[in-house]
């Protein structure tokens, strides 16, 4: 590891000023994947800028009946808050799926949204990755692919986002709140992370020197209270998913038509995935496994798979559908 | 780049002056002698690092010493000494008494995140095999511990001799003793 300065942020302002004049400089929360990324050799910065103990800590109900959760919140205390609990499940279930106990101690919302692919060429730097070093190539294509992406990959990267409690806040529309040397701006969720296409090397759509200080949640309604997250991974605890599915139905309980749907994926994409067909096809549908197969399918038509990774679309298909059957039974 | 800090270890008070590339964990074992939190993989995967930082189960050696000035940290060889009398912590007492090691390489780690993690049950966090996330009642009353939860609460600790069926034996142990007792 190369030798770097350590300083602790007074205040956001100067976190944002201090990272934003300097190229090397980064922030740190956690440190749960940015210390291992320097171990590894995956990063390098020569300065670190802790946020970690910035007044971002606070998890309140907004004026507007919606949740503002500072960045600094660490991710066992999110899922533990009763307002969560009770009115955002999905998110909860998300977080507790994630890392284990001391991970989630440690663990910060802006971190987690932050952290990057698991790639295992990503964390080998003695392989060729366009992400890591932009333009050496990608050892994924046509190696080791078990793990990636279905969705919205690109030739030069086939890497899929890992943060269960991204795709939680996906599916509850979840805005971020960003700092920048400008000022302050929000954004969707949605619009944080991108697609690789050309230019992998970029998780999100944030500027060097972009602080997360918040990510909102909208005022609960019957449909997030019964939203939920199921995760498939290849042990039943501490490993990253496979696939997962949060959803969150609203039928009517006369008619048994579904009013209203969010469904987002993780472990298929660069990015958490919004699962915007399967929604289309789910509202003024009966809530049947026969509507839920057709929206999973409709998701999933422009899947594209590799040697390793074709198991991913029927376990997502299946999981798709499965949730959507728990969500409605569970109404009853 | 060094830094002169101070931790709060196992209830005393140390000075040490440490590079900003030194992990707690090797700030604990390398600098201050502190050799119960074991390096197992050194990136965040086994648990053999855990301990209590700030009260709390966390793991050593995916954070920098530097960032920890002025923090408390317990390790399994000062879990007695900080509940004040010096003598073995209950958890401690019940892997003895049901065999909850073989090596024992992973247990100071196994011991501090049960302790940690019988505090989150108490204070009533649910975990990833919870049926019901918000009980009618005081989302604070304290979480079930079955099997189950137990395995799951610990999964972030591995044991590569396999003796999790005594450890989860040992913390049914601790729980039912600690509740029947409160
Ligand atoms: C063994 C292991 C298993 C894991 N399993 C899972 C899992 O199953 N599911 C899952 O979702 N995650 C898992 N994780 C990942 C874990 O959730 C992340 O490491 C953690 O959430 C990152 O948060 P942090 O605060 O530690 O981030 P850090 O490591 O401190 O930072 C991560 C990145 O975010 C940047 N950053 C931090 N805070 C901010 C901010 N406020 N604004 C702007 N940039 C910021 C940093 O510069 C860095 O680039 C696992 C990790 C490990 C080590
Ligand atoms: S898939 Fe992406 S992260 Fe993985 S080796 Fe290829 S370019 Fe790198
Ligand atoms: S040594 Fe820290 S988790 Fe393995
Ligand atoms: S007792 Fe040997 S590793 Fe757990």
């Amino acid at each position: 590891m190369i030798p770097f300065e350590y300083r602790r942020a007074a205040d956001a302002q100067e976190a944002v000023a201090t990272v934003a004049a300097r190229p090397d400089a980064v922030f740190l929360g956690g440190g749960t994947n940015l210390v291992d990324h320097m171990k590894l050799g995956v990063a390098a910065p020569h300065m670190l800028v802790d946020v970690s103990r910035l007044p971002l800590t606070e998890v309140e109900e907004t004026p507007g009946g919606g949740l503002r959760v500072g960045a600094a919140v660490r991710n066992s205390d999110l899922a533990a808050h009763p307002l969560v609990r009770q009115r955002y499940p999905a998110l909860a279930r998300a977080l507790l799926s994630g890392a284990s106990g001391q991970l989630r101690n440690t663990a910060t919302t802006g971190g987690n949204l932050l952290q990057r692919t698991r790639c295992r060429y990503f964390q080998d730097v003695t392989t060729p990755c366009n992400k890591r070093e932009p333009g050496s190539g990608c050892a994924a294509i046509g190696g080791w692919d078990r793990h990636h992406a279905v969705l919205g990959a690109s030739e030069h990267c086939i890497a899929v986002h890992p943060s269960d409690m991204a795709v939680g806040l996906l599916a509850l529309d979840a805005t971020v709140h960003v700092l920048g040397a400008d000022g302050a701006r929000s954004l969707p969720l949605a619009d944080l992370h991108r697609l690789p296409g050309d230019s992998p090397e970029r998780d999100t759509v944030l500027a060097h020197g972009e602080l997360i200080t918040a990510v909102e949640l909208p005022p609960a309604s019957a449909m997030t209270r019964w939203s939920t997250y199921r995760k498939v991974r290849e042990r039943a605890s501490y490993a990253f998913a496979l696939v997962s599915v949060a959803a969150a139905l609203d039928v009517d309980d006369d008619s048994g038509v579904v009013r209203d749907a969010r469904v987002a994926l993780g472990g298929v994409a660069h990015k958490p995935w919004r699962a915007g067909r399967a929604e289309d096809v789910l509202r003024g549908a009966p809530a049947t496994e026969e509507s839920f197969r057709l929206a999973a399918g409709a998701e999933l038509a422009a899947a594209e798979v590799r040697d390793g990774n074709a198991y991913k679309v029927p376990l997502a298909r299946n999981t798709i559908v499965a949730v959507l059957r728990d969500l409605t039974e569970a109404r009853r | 780049m060094e830094h002169r800090i101070t931790l709060r270890v196992d209830g005393t008070e140390r000075a040490v002056t440490v590079d900003s590339r030194t992990t707690l964990l090797d700030a604990l074992r390398e600098r201050l002698g502190v050799t119960s939190p074991k390096k197992g993989c050194d990136h965040g995967q086994c648990g053999a690092c855990t301990v209590l930082l700030e009260g709390r189960r966390q793991l050593s050696c995916l954070t920098f010493a530097v960032a920890h000035d002025g923090d408390q940290v317990v390790t399994a060889e000062g879990l007695g000494e900080v509940r004040g009398d010096g003598g073995l912590h209950p958890v401690q007492q019940a892997f003895i008494e049901q065999d909850g090691f073989q090596c024992g390489y992973c247990t100071p780690g196994q011991v501090c995140s049960a302790v940690g993690m019988l505090d989150e049950a108490e204070a009533g966090h649910p975990s990833h095999v919870t049926r019901d996330l918000a009980p009618p009642g005081a989302p604070d009353s304290p979480a079930p511990l079955d099997d189950g939860e137990i395995r799951e609460r610990m999964s972030g600790n591995l044991c590569r001799c396999g003796a999790y069926v005594n450890i989860v034996a040992a913390l049914r142990e601790t729980a039912t003793a600690s509740r029947g007792a409160s």
